[in-house]
């Protein structure tokens, strides 16, 4: 299945791009809008700096938001994630696909950075079998979602983070599944599945 | 709750593992990525590359490495070693690195943490210190900055660094454990993940490093000698109560 990697100039997208075949798919990465729009499923895998990352998501951001008008899976990681909900702590904006902030965590030790474990909140296509599992997270900043969206959650000292969220087509991980062995890979499989089945 | 990490360290030459004694008599160990490959399988939570050839010539083959770590590595991966300036350190994030771990070029210039981390994110910016008595030393150890090491680990964060890879000069290569003086001052001070390094012998080593407030901690010796060591690791920090992954 055709997986497009939506490239806006945020890093290297070798890993999620080698993770994403190994579950099965057939990745491309691409800035070209129509690809985008059109393609089975998006993946938005940004790392690093929201702002910037918002700036460079610019090129595709309407085919990205067509996609979601006509119900066309798309996953976002990581930062990409972020990218789905408003306005950010750290600068910048993002589409908008979903509601609510993105805050900068608070907590006594940012980044959250290691393995840590998700609670599935509520089924989710996603996350079939990764209930409990650790994955590796890293990230300073977090969605906050205004709706109930949130379909994992993970503990970070006192802090209840949201580590996946799900609305209709549009879903995302907080977490690295192209980092997170075994689990990982499980979530990419399932994205695959969701994709096909929506 | 994120849970201890224990993160084996390869050293690299030319783009393969080497081991050697103080840098002499470097024998061939095999292909790093098929190494950090096995440690994964065996649970390592985290693999570090640290390129000892330290010097621009030969980052031809280290590049081609961390390209093909990013591609077959399930677990995450940080290079360090010999970055010389922000042109090393975006060269490597951009082929793929997870994060760098960047030493005396930080020392030198403590703007290139705040620069990296603009760019990629602080999770992407490992500041690494090596110290001997509670100093910041560089070039293997051969020079001292006279700055301390603690002082130097809080302006690091606050310039940027995302973590925090200190070894001690003292008891690297002892396995004798950890310097647990120096973790805990860093640990008390630091509001990033601080990974201890040097000194591992046995999981005795790597509890104690916890319990000072390390996040995670380096093995070499231990495991390359034997690499089913790492699962065994694993198991007995979870039976002395560690949070870990297994």
């Amino acid at each position: 299945m055709k997986v497009v990697l939506v490239d806006y100039g945020a890093g290297n997208l070798l890993s999620i791009s080698a993770a994403l075949a190994r579950a099965g798919a057939d990745p491309v990465i691409t800035t070209d809008p129509v690809e985008v729009r059109e393609a089975p499923l998006a993946v938005i895998a940004g790392v690093g700096n929201l702002g910037s990352a918002a700036r460079g998501l610019a090129q595709v951001a309407n085919a990205l938001r067509e996609r979601a008008d006509r119900s066309r899976p798309t996953l976002g990681i990581c930062v990409g994630m972020q990218l789905l909900f408003e306005a950010s702590e750290e600068g910048g904006s993002g589409l908008g696909l979903l509601r609510g902030p993105v805050r900068r965590l608070r907590a006594r030790r940012v980044p959250h950075m290691g393995w840590n474990t998700v609670t599935v909140l509520r089924p989710s296509p996603l996350l079939e079998g990764v209930d409990g599992a650790a994955v590796y997270f890293a990230h300073s900043y977090a969605a906050e979602p205004a709706d109930d969206v949130a379909v994992a959650r993970v503990d970070h000292e006192e802090s209840r983070l949201v580590a996946a969220v799900e609305s209709g087509a549009v879903a995302g991980v907080q977490f690295h599944p192209e980092r997170s062995a075994a689990s990982g890979a499980r979530v990419l499989e399932n994205a695959l599945r969701w994709s096909r089945s929506a | 709750m994120v849970t201890k990490r224990v993160i084996p360290c390869l050293d690299v030459a030319g783009g393969r593992v080497v081991k050697g004694v103080r840098f002499r008599e470097l024998r061939d160990m095999g292909d790093p990525v098929a190494l950090a490959e096995r440690y994964s399988e065996l649970g390592a939570d985290e693999i570090v590359f640290l390129d000892i050839t330290a010097t621009l010539e030969g980052r031809g083959p280290l590049l081609d490495l961390v390209g093909r770590a990013a591609e077959r590595l399930v677990v995450p991966f940080t290079v360090g070693g010999g970055i010389s300036g922000r042109e090393d350190a975006r060269a490597l994030l951009r082929a793929g690195a997870d994060k760098v771990a960047v030493n005396r070029a930080a020392v030198d210039e403590p703007s290139l943490l705040t620069e990296l981390a603009a760019e990629f994110g602080s999770q992407a910016v490992v500041c690494a210190i090596d110290a001997r008595a509670g100093e910041v030393v560089t070039h293997g150890g051969r020079k001292a900055r006279g700055r301390n090491a603690v002082e130097w680990a809080r302006e690091a964060v606050e310039r940027g660094a995302g973590e925090l890879l200190v070894t001690s000069i003292d008891s690297d290569g002892t396995r004798a454990g950890y310097d647990l003086e120096l973790t805990r001052a860093v640990a008390d001070e630091a509001t990033v993940p601080l990974i201890a390094s040097g000194g591992a012998g046995e999981a005795r080593h790597l509890s104690e490093a916890f319990a000072a407030g390390a996040e995670g901690a380096i093995v070499a010796s231990i495991v390359h000698e034997q690499p089913e060591r790492l699962p065994e690791l694993k198991a007995e920090l979870r039976e002395a109560g560690w949070h870990v992954r297994i």
